[in-house]
């Protein structure tokens, strides 16, 4: 059996109905484990003190930020592609998430860099982008909201994350070109020498772990709330006499 | 081709057209600039290329709406689809036909207008090539908002939400160059790039564009 | 060109818009569309124009199956894609250049616009209006003419002149699908679009067990 059947309503909702449970208890569990293990059981750090376990929340939310507008991406490509209407639904429950886990990083940093550079926000080309993301997830969402017809809002948004995608990322380089940053280089990365300590970086796993599955959880929650509307309003067409139906 | 070129400059330099709202906007925005920023010629000309690209910008913007709605409404962007001619070169030609009526006549003013802003006098070359070269960018990518927004009824404040993050990387190169120069730095590199970025979109929006106009009158 | 569809539909929402339906439009003919308000004759000369969604069904030209855009078809709607900012000769000028054709005076004395030439269209009376609309429809080299209710707003000499150039359409090898209530100034064979029965669900989110 293919992959492809579960993009159908009807299997995706008995599918994710199983999953979801699962994946929300493992959710809770990464994230208690990663919070309490990092808030309190982790040294302080010799420079920055204990403001530096906002590291378990900022980073993680950083990642999904980012992540979450891939995803939507490829949900985008799969609607376009293979007019999947459960991947064009997952896009849009993905895209409040996205935005979310944006602005919790945005925040996360700002209080993170009041104590560290003496500033809640500077143009540093990492804040910088963080911010224009957030932008592109507001215009996507508010996009969504505008057109009535769903085939056509579906397209029309896949459109704008594409071209979204091209733009966020050009712009992630242009800020490079205007400003050099104070932001200090990625906490996590394969082929860096030095990543963070060894006593951070486990909790800081968990952490991220919670994180995706966090996300996996709401996205699933937020499908199957879109898949439910969908169904009412097809219900609600269905119950329409025909004659009274706006035809243009 | 030539024709829908001729139409559309027609249209927007006739009463009610667009030519006239994106210029005087520009005016506007750049002569208030003082009055909120105060007189002194050193603070104005340090804000003065930032300034100027900010007003060409959201000028640009303010006309933009106006690119395909009026075609959708009277039926002509349903008769153009159906014309010989491909969906691909007309969204170009009426994007050009935008530039030629806002992006051109401010390229051209906004000399002027840098002197009330007192711009250092190295850097009017740039300011003029890097508009000249910059702005086409902007109608081209405002086509996708106004393609994207077609038909909406508030469809003006959510053109700007979506255009306007596509707008950021032509408006650092492009405000850099005349920065660069008033600064007496090096104002090529940015000149460069902003030109590879106006190629690129222009290459490459009508494409989307034309798409995306596909999808609405569906 | 003979255009031929085979229990054609248009879909909306998983579900037909109006029965099924069968014709063949061969030159020098034209069909007349009738049904109820709202059953879908507007969204069925959409489709077949290639705006719109693809209708459902067969749907081929001269035995080949219609594609996306098609030169052979020229569609006026409701709309009459007429700026009121540019004179009737401007306007229709426009669409002839568009179109390449040449025969701008013959179209403008047909429906009888040769004295409004130099009028902005904006000041045109309504049905002043939908004759340049149908003025542009005829400019237009296209062999098969879909027509949303033409004859609305136009008066009696109007509708004659429109039936000239419709029998000169046909006369010349062209067909035409003329969707409308009112009556038509040549002879079509009709065609009646009836609502669908709400049977063939294929909505996905109307299958059992969507919740």
């Amino acid at each position: 059996m293919s992959l492809w059947r579960y993009a159908n309503p009807v299997e995706f909702m008995r599918l994710s109905g199983r999953i979801l449970p699962v994946v929300t208890v493992l959710c809770a569990v990464c994230l208690a484990t990663g919070l309490i293990w990092g808030f309190f059981f982790t040294p302080d750090d010799y420079q920055q003190g204990s403001t530096v376990k906002i590291i378990y929340l900022h980073v993680p939310s950083a990642l999904m930020a980012i992540n979450a507008w891939i995803m939507m991406l490829v949900a985008s490509l799969i609607w376009f592609i293979r007019r999947h209407h459960v991947s064009a639904l997952a896009a849009r429950a993905a895209a409040p998430v996205g935005a979310v886990f944006t602005l919790v990083a945005l925040l996360t940093g700002a209080i993170w860099g009041q104590p560290m550079w003496g500033t809640f926000w500077a143009w540093d080309p990492r804040l910088t982008s963080f911010l224009i993301l957030f932008v592109f997830y507001l215009g996507y969402m508010a996009l969504w909201e505008a057109v009535e017809d769903p085939e056509k809002v579906a397209d029309l948004t896949a459109a704008l994350c594409m071209v979204g995608s091209v733009f966020a990322l050009l712009s992630r380089y242009a800020v490079l070109f205007w400003n050099q940053g104070l932001h200090q280089g990625a906490s996590l990365s394969l082929d860096a020498e030095e990543n963070v300590a060894d006593v951070f970086y486990q909790p800081l796993l968990f952490c991220i772990a919670g994180f995706v599955l966090l996300f996996i959880a709401l996205v699933l929650l937020r499908t199957r709330t879109e898949i439910r509307l969908r169904r009412l309003q097809a219900l609600e067409t269905r119950a329409t006499p025909l004659a009274e139906r706006a035809i243009g | 081709m030539r024709a829908l070129l001729a139409r559309e400059l027609t249209l927007a330099l006739r009463a009610g057209g667009g030519a006239a709202q994106g210029l005087v906007f520009f005016l506007i925005v750049v002569l208030l600039i003082p009055f909120g920023m105060g007189p002194e010629p050193e603070a104005l000309s340090r804000v003065a290329p930032g300034t100027l690209w900010i007003a060409a910008l959201l000028s640009c913007l303010m006309t933009l709406d106006r690119l395909f709605q009026t075609d959708f409404e009277d039926g002509s962007l349903d008769a153009l689809a159906l014309s010989p001619l491909p969906l691909e070169a007309i969204t170009a030609i009426k994007a050009l036909a935008h530039w030629l009526t806002t992006g051109l006549p401010l390229t051209i003013i906004a000399p002027l207008l840098a002197l009330t802003l007192n711009l250092p006098s190295a850097a009017y070359p740039w300011l003029i090539a890097s508009l000249a070269i910059g702005t086409p960018a902007l109608s081209f990518l405002g086509a996708i908002g106004a393609a994207l927004t077609l038909g909406l009824r508030r469809g003006g404040l959510l053109i700007g939400v979506l255009t306007l993050p596509l707008y950021i990387p032509t408006l650092i190169f492009g405000a850099r160059t005349v920065t660069a120069a008033a600064e007496a730095q090096a104002p090529l590199p940015a000149l460069a790039l902003t030109a590879a970025l106006t190629l690129a979109i222009l290459a490459l929006s009508p494409f989307a564009t034309a798409a995306i106009l596909r999808i609405q009158i569906r | 060109m003979t255009l031929t569809a085979i229990d054609l539909t248009c879909v909306r929402n998983g579900q037909a818009l109006f029965a099924p339906v069968s014709f063949t439009l061969v030159p020098g003919t034209a069909i007349r569309l009738q049904g109820p308000n709202g059953v879908g004759k507007t969204t069925l000369l959409r489709a077949i124009a290639g705006l719109g969604q693809r209708p459902e069904g067969t749907l081929r030209l001269d035995g080949r199956p219609v594609g996306e855009t098609e030169a052979a078809f020229a569609y006026s709607g409701h709309l009459d894609a007429i700026k009121p900012a540019l004179t009737v000769l401007e306007n229709l000028t426009f669409w002839a250049e568009i179109h390449g054709a040449s025969n701008i005076q013959d179209t403008l004395s047909h429906f009888a616009l040769t004295s409004l030439i130099t009028r902005p269209a904006g000041r045109l009376s309504a049905g002043q209006k939908r004759r340049l609309g149908l003025a542009r429809l005829a400019l237009s080299r296209a062999r098969i003419w879909l027509m949303d209710e033409p004859t609305v707003s136009l008066d009696e000499a109007s509708i004659a002149a429109l039936g000239a150039v419709l029998t000169n359409h046909l006369a010349a090898g062209g067909a035409a699908l003329i969707a409308t209530h009112l009556p038509l100034p040549i002879e079509a064979t009709p065609l009646t679009l009836s609502a669908a029965k709400p049977t063939k669900i294929t909505d996905p989110f109307l299958a059992e067990g969507a919740l």
